[in-house]
């Protein structure tokens, strides 16, 4: 078995570990190993060939492979990286072994010093929605089709019902749509499109795909294939109302029903996570409830924005550096953040504070239902410590907030974010 | 000749203001219903000459991928994305494949070409 020491190990390749791997060499970590089970670089950017993507990094609209080659001829230029393609790694420990697997070098074990967890997340499938119905053919993950549309050269049907206006499902209907499926319904079972207004435009309003709000899937029918999907209206409780049942012929369903960050490596290795948000807790600096642990991207949060993934990676890659370098000072004390109303989760978790530390940190919120003029707050012990006022908030797109350290600084033991009505 | 009414929804930034726009003629008489300036430009251009960016993939023969991802090098008008989709999935481009390479110039003589977003390399 092939035997390695490293500073930084950067656990997958996508967005979230070339700006990591990057990040850490920039912060004195001489040796970095990136490790990716594909066998390329880029993760899922490759298959999101629309554009949209580096507005806030590149100051450039840039398509998802784009930004992929962006991010990889960043890590050229770093140097100092050994990237490892086709390589799994199948196991952890919290004492930072790593085993990995690969066609090409066979079972390897890394002694690292550091690690950053990076592995991304996947889609929620039809299990986790329990779609009553037969198991026939053609039915994928809206992330699945588009990976045979996009990469593969497949078209997985031709009349298509897209189950979730999540922003794949609708990007997916576009792109049916161009390769000339027909795209019957798109069902979505809240009372709001949980996409971007932009998408809702130019993926379904462009090319009259129908959207369904209040909607959902009752049943999928066809015995080898798919031969139709019946919906019904929900009520306000999300039950079915009877009566309401709308059948579509169709041969293919594209579930867009939600992501799951990856973490059955970080569970194995007892780092904890926040039922809330899937991913590991970190605080500021994205070190996890394990020392030497980091995690950024959508391992962490499902972020909405590569350009955010990216930014916080930055961080992970620079703190993980820091750590295999022996600088990172010990906390003076640490606060908790937690959701308080309105809001469905903030990350970091923890707040890690040093004497004389003066920056800002940057706070990332999950509300819990669109609202209109709003008022953010961070309490401690009742009182409210930073407030700010919001136009409009949606559950679909990241609250960003910068908390200054005036706000944090005096606290002690529990800060709560809250997003409220304001008065008007 | 009567004026017609488009709703539109600004997708310039978040606030999603839907309004309306009045066009007589295909020129817009009238917008409201819009917050700002830069949401009413954006809606009458949409009412008189909607222009989209077109991403789509070309097949590739002899790649270690059989498709490569394009992009037009402009927005072209929106009436002909599925046109021009429809065209690209006829042709084809030879590997290698460099990022940037123009695959198809002038797509249908609309004065756009599609270029390609990432390097395909010889199987
Ligand atoms: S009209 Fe102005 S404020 Fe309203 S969505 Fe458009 S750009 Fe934003």
């Amino acid at each position: 078995m092939r035997r390695q020491n490293c500073d930084v190990a950067v656990i997958g390749g996508g967005p979230a570990g070339l700006a990591a791997a990057v990040s850490a060499r920039r912060h004195g970590a001489q040796k970095v190993l990136l490790l990716e089970r594909d066998r390329e670089l880029g993760g899922i950017l490759q298959q999101c060939i629309h554009n949209g993507f580096g507005l806030q990094r590149y100051d450039e609209e840039l398509t998802g492979p784009g930004y992929a080659s962006r991010a990889a001829r960043a890590l050229e230029a770093a140097g100092g990286v050994e990237v490892q393609l086709d390589t799994m790694v199948v196991g952890l420990t919290p004492d930072k072994v790593l085993r990995t697997v690969s066609p090409a070098a066979g079972l390897q074990e890394v002694q690292a010093k550091a690690v950053v967890l990076a592995m991304g997340c996947r889609e929620r499938t039809r299990g986790a929605i329990r779609i009553p119905g037969e198991r026939p053919a053609g039915i994928y993950t809206a992330g699945a089709a588009q990976r045979m549309v996009n990469m593969e050269g497949y078209l997985p049907g031709k009349e298509i019902v897209i189950v979730g206006s999540g922003d794949i499902g609708l990007i997916m209907a576009r792109r049916m749509t161009l390769e000339g499926a027909q795209v019957k319904a798109v069902l979505e079972i809240m009372p709001y499109s949980n996409g971007l207004t932009r998408n809702l435009v130019q993926c379904l309003d462009d090319f009259n795909v129908p959207l369904y709000l209040s909607h959902t899937i009752t049943r999928i029918e066809g015995k080898s294939r798919v031969t139709s999907v019946t919906c019904m209206a929900v009520d306000e409780n999300r039950c079915p109302i009877p009566g309401t049942e709308k059948t579509f012929a169709c041969d293919c369903v594209l579930l867009s029903v939600g992501l799951i960050p990856e973490n059955e490596l970080s569970e194995a290795t007892g780092i904890a996570l926040d039922p809330l948000t899937g991913g590991p807790v970190v605080d500021q600096h994205r070190e996890t409830s394990v020392p030497g642990f980091f995690a950024a991207g959508n391992v962490l949060q499902v972020h909405d924005l590569v350009d955010w993934v990216s930014a916080e990676s930055d961080i992970a890659g620079r703190s993980a550096a820091l750590f295999a370098r022996q600088l990172r000072p010990a906390p003076e004390k640490t606060l908790l953040l937690q959701a308080g109303s309105g809001v469905r989760n903030v990350v970091p978790q923890r707040l890690v504070c040093q004497p004389g530390q003066a920056e800002a940190v940057r706070l990332f919120i999950r509300v819990a239902q669109p609202a209109r003029n709003v008022r953010l707050r961070c309490l401690c012990q009742g009182e409210t410590c930073y407030e700010r006022r919001l136009p409009i908030v949606k559950p679909s797109e990241m609250v960003v907030v910068e908390l200054p350290s005036a706000a944090y600084q005096p606290a002690s033991g529990l800060l709560t974010i809250a997003v409220e009505e304001a008065a008007p | 000749m009567k004026n017609e009414v488009r709703k539109i929804s600004c997708i310039v930034c978040p606030m999603g203001c839907v309004g309306t726009v009045e066009v007589r003629g295909g020129i817009a008489v009238r917008a409201a219903g819009f917050t700002c300036k830069r949401g009413e430009a954006y809606a009458v251009d949409e009412v008189t000459a909607p222009r989209r960016v077109l991403t789509s993939t070309v097949r590739v023969v002899g790649g270690v991928l059989p498709l490569a991802p394009v992009v037009s090098s402009r927005p072209l008008p929106k009436e002909q994305l599925l046109p021009a989709a429809r065209c690209l999935a006829t042709m084809q481009v030879a590997a290698p494949v460099q990022e940037g390479q123009v695959v198809v110039a002038n797509l249908l003589g609309l004065g756009v070409d599609m270029v390609a977003t990432r390097a395909i390399a010889v199987a």
